[in-house]
């Protein structure tokens, strides 16, 4: 199976920092990979770089066969990025902001209810403005976009920050949904434990680089 | 293009009329302005009269700066920015939609300062209605030129101060051929050469704006 | 021929003040006053249609992909800059003529109005250059920048035949090749012309020099900052 992300010697800056110092990642097409690594160590920035949202300095790159080096257009449409700050519209609601995005990318607007509902964002919530959202529900609102977009990499930052008992095991459920159904899922976490129960493979960031790498518990070829 | 042109509209026109701060903030804005000129001019009619074009297109100049910096800052937020790169809008079609509901908006915020101008500044209702399409290019330039030069400073810390600098000086055409183009109005006559400078300014930035967006929203 | 730019613009410089100063006569009317213009249209020219030109050429080749490189904008705020400072010259000298001219140092006619305002969108464009920003998102947004404001060109240009203002009609080209100035006042403001395009040249090439070598120590600078980054891992 090809690789869905090669990084060689990767360097990204934000300003003049290198956020990624000499990253080398593989990731196979299909597989859960689980990124840790500490407060400031680049988890955030591997993300954006994989999702063609910060630009190659240096090294090669390729990320569903895109090249990172080159345009990225093409890449974002097939990514899909739950980040730390709430996705899309403060001012529309949940319903509204997965409806737009459902509109400008095309897809069925009646997939937007669907993927509330199997997060839990029904009635009242769904229909209020986002910014009323708590932060676990605003995180299942990005796990309800992704559910609706159906993107083929599933980039995770810290997915389950903010979120209960229920909605972490949500997120570990989505998480393997997505692997299931043949999409790439690479995430950022600060729980190992969790990080390892759910990837073929773990990988430590520290530095800007890639400090180690581990296999996970997720079998690599799941039924 | 023009399918994301309007979903990319009708989405600001929702945040607008959701948030209401076209109502509450840039019209009254708007008229305040209108009411410190008057009280700069006196009392006096002839003098009021005399001034009314100028301050109209000042005021509508100096609004279009809010309406402008409110339209970009709807995708300041970090994720909400992130996340609108991997929609795959068509950057034309966005520009267009944005240009269009700040139109729109600054089609209100002038329909007000003109009933202002009516009552504060006692101009002719009627002549002022001739110089509704002087209006239309007028509004048209404005929207576009503001919707240009409000991505160029979006994400940036001083934005706020940063885009007053650089939009202004743009728009000083639009306040020269509105204002000499509403005093011919007002006047007795047309608007003659003027609304067609207008116009060639808005189709002019309209196209420009169309192929540079894109650069403007391309992240790092 | 870089070594020889300063040196060339320093003597032609130099013969076209002499020249201005002492060999040609005053004018009838304006006097002495007329020796300004030896200054005022060349730095007017080498502003508006050269610097400005080529910033915006450089710029275009900024954001079209295949030509897409670092040394196109470093090239276009290196025009910018020196082009500002020539567009304050020429205002500034405008302004020393008018007063004993027409009587007052400043008018709102529309080549004036059209320079100024010129001048305050190239301000804006250095402004921006200064805030803090990931450099190739500021490169990309003052190439815009750049090009929105060489729109205005054109209005400067055409500004007299639109708005018939008091500022003087286009002195020396009168439909074609007819010239209105004569002799060695003529000779003399042609060889202003060359003067001024040649310390354009070189101030220009000085400044992207300068800013290729600042590039070149923030490159260096990165290569120190990666290594440290990845002793943060270690430690």
């Amino acid at each position: 199976m090809a690789p869905a992300v090669t990084l060689r010697a990767a360097v990204a800056l934000l300003g003049q920092f290198p956020v990624l110092a000499g990253v080398d990642l593989d990731v196979e097409e299909g597989s859960v990979v689980g990124v840790l690594g500490p407060n400031g160590a680049g988890k955030t920035s591997l993300l954006q770089l994989l999702a063609g949202l910060l630009a190659l300095r240096s090294g090669s790159g390729s990320v569903m066969g895109c090249d990172l080096m080159g345009d990225r257009r093409d890449l974002r449409q097939r990514v899909g990025l739950l980040g730390h700050s709430p996705a899309l519209y403060p001012e529309l609601s949940a319903a509204e902001n997965l409806r737009f995005g459902l509109r400008a990318m095309r897809r069925p607007v009646t997939d937007a209810a669907d993927a509330l509902e199997r997060v839990g964002l029904t009635g009242r919530l769904s229909a209020a403005p986002a910014r009323t959202l708590s932060a676990g529900q605003s995180r299942r609102m990005g796990l309800a976009w992704l559910l609706a977009r159906r993107p083929a990499l599933w980039l995770l930052d810290e997915p389950h920050a903010g979120l209960d008992i229920g909605g972490r095991d949500l997120c570990d459920e989505v998480i393997e949904q997505a692997a299931a159904g043949g999409a790439t899922v690479v995430f950022a976490s600060h729980d190992p434990e969790r990080a390892a129960k759910v990837s073929n493979q773990v990988v430590q960031l520290a530095g800007g680089a890639v400090a180690s790498s581990f296999e996970g518990q997720r079998p690599s070829h799941v039924a | 293009m023009w399918r994301d042109a309007v979903l990319v509209c009708g989405k600001d026109l929702r945040i607008e009329l959701r948030t209401r701060v076209l109502l509450w903030q840039v019209v009254p804005f708007g008229v305040l302005t209108l009411v410190l000129f008057a009280l700069a001019l006196g009392p006096s009619t002839t003098e009021l009269q005399r001034g009314a074009p100028g301050l109209l297109w000042l005021a509508l100049l100096f609004a279009s700066v809010l309406a402008t910096t409110r339209s970009a800052s709807i995708e300041t937020p970090d994720g909400t920015r992130s996340s609108i790169r991997l929609l795959g809008l068509d950057a034309g079609g966005v520009f267009l939609g944005k240009a269009a509901a700040l139109a729109a908006q600054l089609l209100v915020i002038a329909a007000v300062l003109e009933l202002g101008l009516l009552v504060f500044f006692h101009v002719n209702a009627a002549r002022l209605g001739i110089a509704t399409p002087l209006e239309l290019c007028a509004i048209a330039a404005l929207a576009a030129v503001g919707t240009l030069y409000g991505a160029v400073v979006a994400g940036t810390d001083v934005a706020g101060t940063l885009l007053p600098l650089l939009v202004l000086p743009a728009l000083a055409p639009v306040l020269i051929a509105g204002e000499k183009g509403t005093a011919a109005v007002l006047a007795g006559g047309g608007p003659g050469r003027w609304a067609i400078v207008l116009l060639v300014m808005a189709v002019a930035y309209l196209a420009v704006g169309t192929l540079l967006y894109g650069s403007l929203e391309e992240p790092t | 021929m870089d070594r020889a730019l300063g040196p060339t613009s320093v003597a032609l410089v130099a013969v076209t003040v002499w020249l201005g100063l002492w060999v040609t006569p005053p004018d009838e009317t304006q006097g002495n006053f007329v020796r300004l213009l030896y200054l005022h249209p060349a730095l007017a020219w080498v502003a508006l249609y050269l610097a400005f030109g080529l910033a915006a050429l450089s710029s275009a080749l900024y954001l079209w992909p295949r030509t897409r490189s670092q040394r196109w904008d470093l090239l276009a705020a290196s025009t910018v800059e020196v082009g500002v400072v020539f567009l304050t010259l020429t205002l500034a000298t405008g302004m020393l003529w008018g007063r004993p001219v027409w009587g007052v140092w400043w008018t709102w006619d529309a080549r004036l109005t059209s320079t100024a305002l010129l001048e305050l969108l190239f301000i804006g464009y250095l402004a921006m250059r200064r805030v803090p920003a990931d450099p190739h998102v500021r490169a990309r947004r003052c190439a815009v920048l750049a090009l929105l404001a060489g729109l205005d060109v054109p209005i400067v240009h055409y500004s007299v035949q639109w708005w018939n203002g008091l500022h003087q009609d286009q002195s020396v080209l009168v439909g074609g090749f007819h010239f209105k100035i004569h002799g060695s006042m003529l000779w003399t403001l042609l060889l202003s012309f060359v003067a001024m395009t040649v310390v354009f040249a070189w101030m220009v090439r000085r400044r992207y020099e300068l800013a290729v070598r600042e590039s070149a120590v923030a490159d260096a600078a990165l290569h120190e900052a990666v290594l440290e980054r990845r002793a943060e891992g270690v430690r």
